[in-house]
């Protein structure tokens, strides 16, 4: 089928009264496409966490969503340091965020080590000009 | 028979727009000046009764009269009634056997069975967190409508209303050997969620409760009472907790729970949890009106009123009655739900997947032509629902008055405009004076 629906979403630094609306409006992307309760709350659940890496972790950058029958794409893209290492920011509770983001109940380093449990396939490339990180969920399975 | 049980008085409908602003799953339409329910979205939590200047909301309740109809009359009333009244509990208690009825089970008694089978279901690791409690019959259609990834979270246990009416027709039907249908069970509720537990059962295929009867309705009888029976109470402060918000989860000795009140905070902390922001919780309760059941649409006194006269009843009784042991000789089948639970989403915009992508491309196109102000005047409660609402084909463009006031000035423009232009053949009016 080549029937695709995207949907892009600007996302903003440290903008944490606005943070989590795209997520939401990709949510509800979801429920009006008829995709499987399953493959929602992994997409929320994806799309929520790299909507915070951007605001917390970047300069800002965007959140993209693409949905065909066989997939759920989500890409986020940024500006800003980069990951100086992924293999570690893998790690469930290994966190780069400054304290001040840490009181206020983020960065708790389980932003990656979510996505990668609810994703089916992650891609992460960072430099020091920006974070790319794409993630594909299958919907068959 | 309605699926639902709030329904519309047509006759006191004004049309206005508090109902739909309210509505937690936008389930409400004006058309026609009257509102409308959207039956596969209402999840009965009565928030539109509540809301309602013009009281047009109803819930449509068993009649008392309906307990007539059977040969033993069990009266089931909710932890919640016992703060509605000023008068001694085994005078309001004892006022429902004034009204006709044979016996009184309270619901306090078999909410202490299930807290304590729900305290040792919860050591089964396999149980995903947190768990959700399933007592709430409004949270529990809320997520099966929009948090379908929270439903293997409900926890398969049943109401306790569902228990004690169980409880109560095995055992009657044994001890006065008739049959269970010749026994009529009666649920006094404070919400209209209870009566469509009752009319459509989740996670069970017929329940075992025969009518529900509201507080409002009984109240008048009970305030009349002669004060010819008293009963005494059976239950213990952990059963009656349950009619406040964190009762249950008291009750059941779950330590690391999450309690939540109010339909709009719950649906913001299942945001959370479908988030899995917050899987270091144990048990999430949520119930559906605001301080718990006592905040039910159907209640007659004050919420706070009413809390503080239960704390007090609480307090003059002892904590707990049933020794674990009791429960051990008990049948798990009594508390399991015999039905699976599936998701009810009705957003979908097409079974097909194609179809469903062009008319949420549509929905986005139509979006910002609309003014954005949520006024409600189109009978939709947000400019977006209307969108979605024209893409269904359940309202048109029109039905915006910005779009409609638009229209009719561009119209009357160029109405004017014509009016200026006359054909060649005609002399213009004040000329052909001046020639002749």
């Amino acid at each position: 089928m080549s029937e695709t629906y995207t949907l892009s979403f600007n996302i903003k630094a440290m903008d944490f009264s606005a943070a989590g609306e795209a997520s939401s409006t990709i949510k509800k992307v979801l429920m009006h496409l008829g995709m499987p309760p399953s493959v929602i709350k992994r997409a929320a659940v994806c799309s929520y966490e790299s909507e915070m890496n951007i605001v917390i972790h970047s300069y800002g950058g965007t959140l993209t969503l693409s949905i065909d029958s066989s997939q759920v794409i989500i890409n986020a893209i940024d500006i800003g340091p980069g990951i100086p290492d992924i293999e570690k920011a893998m790690e469930a509770g290994y966190s780069t965020a400054p304290e001040e983001i840490k009181e206020m109940g983020f960065g708790g380093g389980m932003g990656l080590p979510n996505i990668r449990d609810n994703a089916d396939i992650l891609e992460i490339t960072s430099s020091s000009a920006g974070t790319n990180v794409k993630i594909v969920i299958n919907i068959g399975g | 028979m309605a699926l639902h049980s709030v329904v519309l008085n047509e006759a006191k409908c004004k049309g206005c727009t508090n109902c739909i602003k309210h509505c937690p799953t936008e389930a409400i339409r004006v058309r026609n000046g009257k509102a409308r329910i959207i039956e596969d979205r209402c999840i009965d939590c009565g928030e539109c009764i509540r809301v309602c200047p013009n009281h047009a909301k109803e819930a449509l309740m068993t009649p008392l009269s309906e307990i007539n109809r059977f040969r033993y009359k069990i009266a089931l009333p909710a932890p919640s009634f016992y703060g509605q009244f000023k008068q001694p509990i085994e005078i309001v208690l004892g006022s429902l056997l004034n009204i006709g009825f044979d016996y009184i089970y309270e619901v306090a008694s078999a909410a202490e069975l299930t807290s304590r089978y729900i305290n040792k279901y919860l050591k089964d690791e396999n149980i995903k967190r947190p768990a959700i409690s399933s007592s709430c019959p409004s949270v529990v259609r809320l997520i099966m409508l929009e948090f379908p990834g929270l439903i293997d979270n409900i926890i398969r246990v049943e109401s306790p209303m569902e228990i004690a009416a169980r409880i109560v027709k095995k055992h009657f039907s044994k001890k006065l050997s008739i049959s269970e249908g010749e026994i009529g069970v009666f649920f006094i509720s404070p919400c209209a969620a209870k009566m469509t537990a009752v009319k459509n059962p989740i996670g069970t295929e017929k329940s075992s409760v025969d009518g529900v009867i509201s507080m409002q309705d009984l109240a008048p009888y009970v305030l009349k009472t002669d004060k010819t029976n008293e009963f005494k109470i059976q239950s213990s402060t952990e059963g009656i907790g349950w009619a406040i918000s964190g009762g249950e989860s008291k009750a059941a000795q779950i330590e690391n729970s999450l309690y939540v009140d109010g339909i709009h905070n719950c649906i913001e902390v299942l945001r959370e949890i479908e988030l899995g922001k917050l899987n270091d919780i144990e048990f999430f309760e949520g119930l559906a009106c605001p301080g718990g059941c006592i905040g039910g649409p159907l209640t007659v006194e004050n919420l706070y009123v009413s809390k503080n006269r239960i704390k007090k009843l609480m307090d003059s009784i002892p904590e707990c009655k049933h020794t674990p042991e009791i429960l051990e000789i008990a049948n798990p089948d009594l508390f399991r739900m015999e039905k699976e639970i599936g998701s009810t989403s009705s957003l979908t915009l097409d079974e097909d997947i194609g179809k469903a992508i062009e008319k949420l491309t549509m929905i986005d196109q139509i979006v910002p032509t609309l003014p954005g102000l949520d006024c409600g005047a189109c009978g939709a409660p947000t400019c977006k629902a209307l969108a979605e609402d024209i893409v269904r084909g359940w309202a048109s463009e029109m039905d915006c008055i910005f779009i409609l006031k638009k229209k009719i000035s561009t119209l009357a423009k160029e109405v004017a405009e014509i009016s200026t232009k006359l054909p060649p053949t005609l002399h213009e009016e004040g000329g052909n004076s001046s020639e002749g």
